[in-house]
């Protein structure tokens, strides 16, 4: 299990490199840093003035010399002006010549400055973490237990008009993506159009003091398209359940439906949408980044947008670093608990 | 000209509409309620593990009423159509949509009546129509597809130019008149307009033409490529598949927004890398059929050369006119790679809808991939894969002659479902502005630019929403009818 776990983290640091690197190339491709150039400097710089400030910056050394620079195991760039000032990557303009230290990378704990927000990454990101991190564990509060009451009940009797009803409900959530629901749910809850104004349609105001008005909608978004999916797979395992031999069993005992639902069926048949729910998890990243759009919350998701629009490349390089290890720590998650849950599976 | 309400001179059907939905809802709670609390599950119940259960007459009666209202309900709303078909915008909104829509009420109503007459001879898509959900998921879907290529292609149903702005109809509310409007002109804004003054309805229209015209070949494509990978990967194992699963897992690691908003920009389009990805991603289909053909007929190399030679000259020459624009493969300001001439390239396709399309299939490929992994290393192991072994085949053909037609069914399902998830990844694509330009009818894009003046004018938000919803919900109710009708034999 140990060897297991271990070997699963050395794929998820290939990986993480591996996909670092190839955003990496993606924004330092020269037409994205003339684009850096052009709006951090001013849109009308001759294509003289942009190859300046970019060498100046660093920004036309090869790529794997910068991509060190980033890991921190290649010394970060030190220009000097002509009329003597010295610039570097790894210090403020004035500081001392002992005082500048050579290498600023991840592995150093630098994660760079943002061009957008001219703000410090790390700072920014445990930020915005913060924020989507309570907008995710209150979806995850509402998606799970109704995702899992759903498909227990739709499950339990297979073909049933519940069963029936609440399968047609949970095709319905999966086929109508966040834009979609989102939009609707304003229109209808939030706008003078049709009169009901229950809730706002903006969750700025949510950043600070979280609201029943103004949190609802959000969260209610996210958590319906995530929630048909595991809704199904839960009901898919409650009917493989529900024809077993023990439940058999315990139904010509003579034991009450409830208590076979409850006492029989419902353990086993909740240990596949762990798996599911877990693997969702990153799903939702995707739904949390069109909903913070939607609803203008600024949490992790807007980061990523403003950051991927400007071209900001250590930003993004720290949000893509974050939602890789949330994707690999959410696999490795499921497959331990999978096995923690199901005594048949070991892992040789 | 007066504005349109919704229902016009059908209104009095209003009044029964809401009682047969009230009824139908209530009908369909109290056989939840009934479902709940009695123990048995219809008639005679068979319980999922074997057992039997005595029948009772609650259920009996309430699953009759559902059945009955839910009737009542159908035969409300074609008379809705068939009403607005007769009257026209006499009929208000809905009149006037539904005779618009008139050819596509009818070659919706060919192809069901031819289907329905021949489903015992049409195979799996004949089992369609034994299963309710399977048919309202394919009306839907036709629904869509008809709209989309008689209107889009064909300029049939729309009523105005998706592009051309009227004056004074900006925002204008669903059913207004037209102002100024020409005795030629269509009369009404049937859906009203957006915030630009254009029509709501056509843009719809021809919105859905966009859909209808990447999403499947998008799907299609990316099934080609993770076949292609994904059999040998699950036939041989070992380190082959080692390296290929890492790399779907990489892709698959990435948030899919992050590699919209990587993949296509303008300043990414510029360095020519979605036209590198094009090369390479339809290049697959190519190698697909060759081996496809080759694996079969090798035998027979009096048969299997002429085949090859007309095959793959029809797949190049498509494929080097779907790669290249203007005569050009790759074309920016340091280099130009030249591919087909403009005389001989049939397919126009602009960089962005290339770009878009090579993006929608770079995400969906790895899934894909995981998916035939997964069956091939299932089903290899099968005691027919053993007897073509035994046989001396090849491995080609044992995985594309053997495993592959083994393995349709789920594929299909799958197919139906991805077709549904690429319609909301180029919605996606259009809410965050990407790709398509802003003009472009498309419903991500629409839904974008209307999102902005939701608490005042929904209606330009809305329409496109609830299109694209019943679009994806259509596919996945065919997915899940084609599923129940597999699973059955």
């Amino acid at each position: 299990m140990g060897l297991f776990i271990l070997r699963r983290l050395g794929v998820m640091i290939v990986t993480a490199l591996c996909l670092t690197f190839i955003v990496f190339f993606l924004t330092n491709l020269y037409p994205n840093l003339e684009k850096l150039a052009k709006t951090q400097g001013n849109f009308r710089m001759s294509d003289e003035a942009v190859a300046s400030y970019l060498e100046k910056r660093g920004y036309l050394d090869p790529m794997p010399v910068k991509f060190g620079r980033w890991l921190g195991v290649v010394p970060g760039w030190v220009t000097e002006a002509p009329d003597g000032t010295v610039t570097g990557r790894c210090f403020a303009q004035n500081t001392p010549a002992q005082d500048r230290p050579t290498f600023c990378g991840v592995l150093q704990g630098n994660w760079g400055q943002s061009t957008v927000f001219k703000d410090d990454v790390g700072g920014i990101v445990l930020e915005r973490l913060g924020l989507t991190g309570k907008l995710m564990g209150f979806v995850l509060l509402v998606m799970v237990p109704s995702a899992l009451l759903i498909g227990v009940l739709a499950g339990m009797r297979e073909g049933s008009a519940l069963d029936r009803s609440l399968s047609t409900f949970s095709i319905a959530t999966t086929a109508t993506p966040e834009y979609v629901s989102g939009v609707i749910f304003i229109a209808v809850f939030a706008s003078s159009a049709f009169g009901l104004r229950w809730f706002k349609g903006s969750a700025t105001s949510a950043m600070e003091n979280a609201t029943f008005e103004n949190f609802t909608l959000p969260v209610l978004t996210i958590a319906l398209y995530g929630m048909g999916y595991i809704a199904r797979m839960t009901r898919a395992s409650m009917t493989e359940v529900m024809t077993a031999q023990y439940i058999r069993t315990a139904r010509l005992k003579g034991v009450s439906f409830g208590n076979i639902v409850l006492k029989h069926a419902l353990r086993n048949a909740l240990i596949a949408p762990f798996t599911v729910i877990m693997l969702q998890i990153p799903w939702l990243l995707n739904g949390v980044v069109i909903v913070e759009t939607l609803f203008n919350y600024k949490g992790f998701g807007w980061v990523l947008v403003q950051a991927a629009g400007n071209n900001d490349i250590e930003l993004l390089l720290a949000v893509s670093v974050v939602s890789v290890i949330v994707v690999l720590l959410t696999q490795l998650i499921s497959d331990v608990g999978y096995v923690i849950l199901n005594p048949r599976i070991r892992i040789s | 000209m007066e504005q349109l309400t919704w229902t016009g001179a059908l209104s009095g059907l209003n009044l029964v509409f809401f009682a047969v939905a009230l009824a139908l809802a209530v009908s369909v709670l109290a056989s939840i309620l009934v479902s709940v609390f009695a123990r048995d599950t219809g008639p005679l119940g068979v319980n999922a593990d074997g057992t039997l259960m005595a029948a009772s007459g609650m259920s009996g009666l309430t699953g009759q009423a559902r059945y009955f209202s839910f009737l009542a309900l159908v035969v409300i709303v074609l008379l809705y159509v068939i009403g607005g078909v007769v009257l026209g915008p006499q009929a208000g909104i809905i009149g006037g949509l539904a005779r618009n829509m008139l050819p596509v009420w009818i070659a919706l109503i060919a192809i069901f009546a031819v289907s329905i007459t021949f489903k015992r001879k049409l195979g799996l898509y004949g089992k369609l129509f034994d299963s309710t959900i399977g048919m309202i998921g394919f009306g839907l879907v036709m629904f869509w597809v008809f709209a989309g290529v008689m209107g889009g292609a064909f300029d049939m149903l729309i009523t105005h130019d998706p592009l051309s702005q009227f004056s004074g109809m900006k925002n204008a509310l669903p059913g207004t008149p037209l102002n100024g409007a020409e005795p030629d002109d269509y009369q009404w804004f049937l859906l009203g307009g957006d915030n630009l003054a254009r029509d709501v309805f056509s843009r719809l229209i021809k919105g859905a033409w966009i859909v209808v015209k990447i999403a499947p070949f998008a799907t299609l494509f990316a099934f080609m490529v993770g076949i292609t990978l994904g059999l040998p990967a699950g036939y041989y194992s070992g380190r082959l598949d080692t390296f290929l699963s890492f790399l779907a897992n990489l892709i698959l690691a990435f948030p899919v927004i992050l590699l919209f908003y990587l993949l296509v920009t303008p300043e990414i389009v510029q360095t020519g890398i979605p036209n590198y990805m094009a090369a390479v991603l339809f290049s697959f289909p190519i190698v697909f059929c060759a081996v496809l053909l080759n694996s079969r007929y090798c035998t027979q190399p009096s048969l299997r050369t002429p085949l090859l030679i007309v095959v793959l000259g029809v797949l190049v020459w498509i494929y080097l006119s779907l790669i290249s624009n203007n005569g050009a493969i790759v074309a920016n300001d340091s280099y130009r790679i030249p591919g087909l001439p403009g005389f001989v390239d049939w397919i126009d396709m602009d960089s962005g809808l290339l770009t878009v399309f090579v993006a929608v299939v770079f995400v969906n490929a790895p899934t894909v991939f995981r998916i035939v992994r997964g069956l091939a290393l299932d089903i290899k192991t099968r005691d027919y894969v053993a007897a073509a072994q035994t046989r001396g085949e090849g491995p080609w053909y044992i995985m594309l002659w053997e495993i592959l037609p083994n393995a349709r069914g789920p594929l299909i399902v799958d197919f139906c479902l991805r077709i549904g998830y690429t319609t909301i990844l180029l919605g996606t694509l259009g809410f965050f502005g990407l790709g398509l330009e802003s003009e472009s009818p498309d419903w991500g894009t629409t839904i974008n630019s209307g999102r902005r003046l939701l608490s005042l004018y929904p209606h330009a938000a809305l329409v496109p929403a609830f299109a694209l919803m019943t679009l994806v919900l259509g596919l996945n109710l065919l997915a899940d009818g084609l599923r129940e009708e597999s699973l059955r034999d």
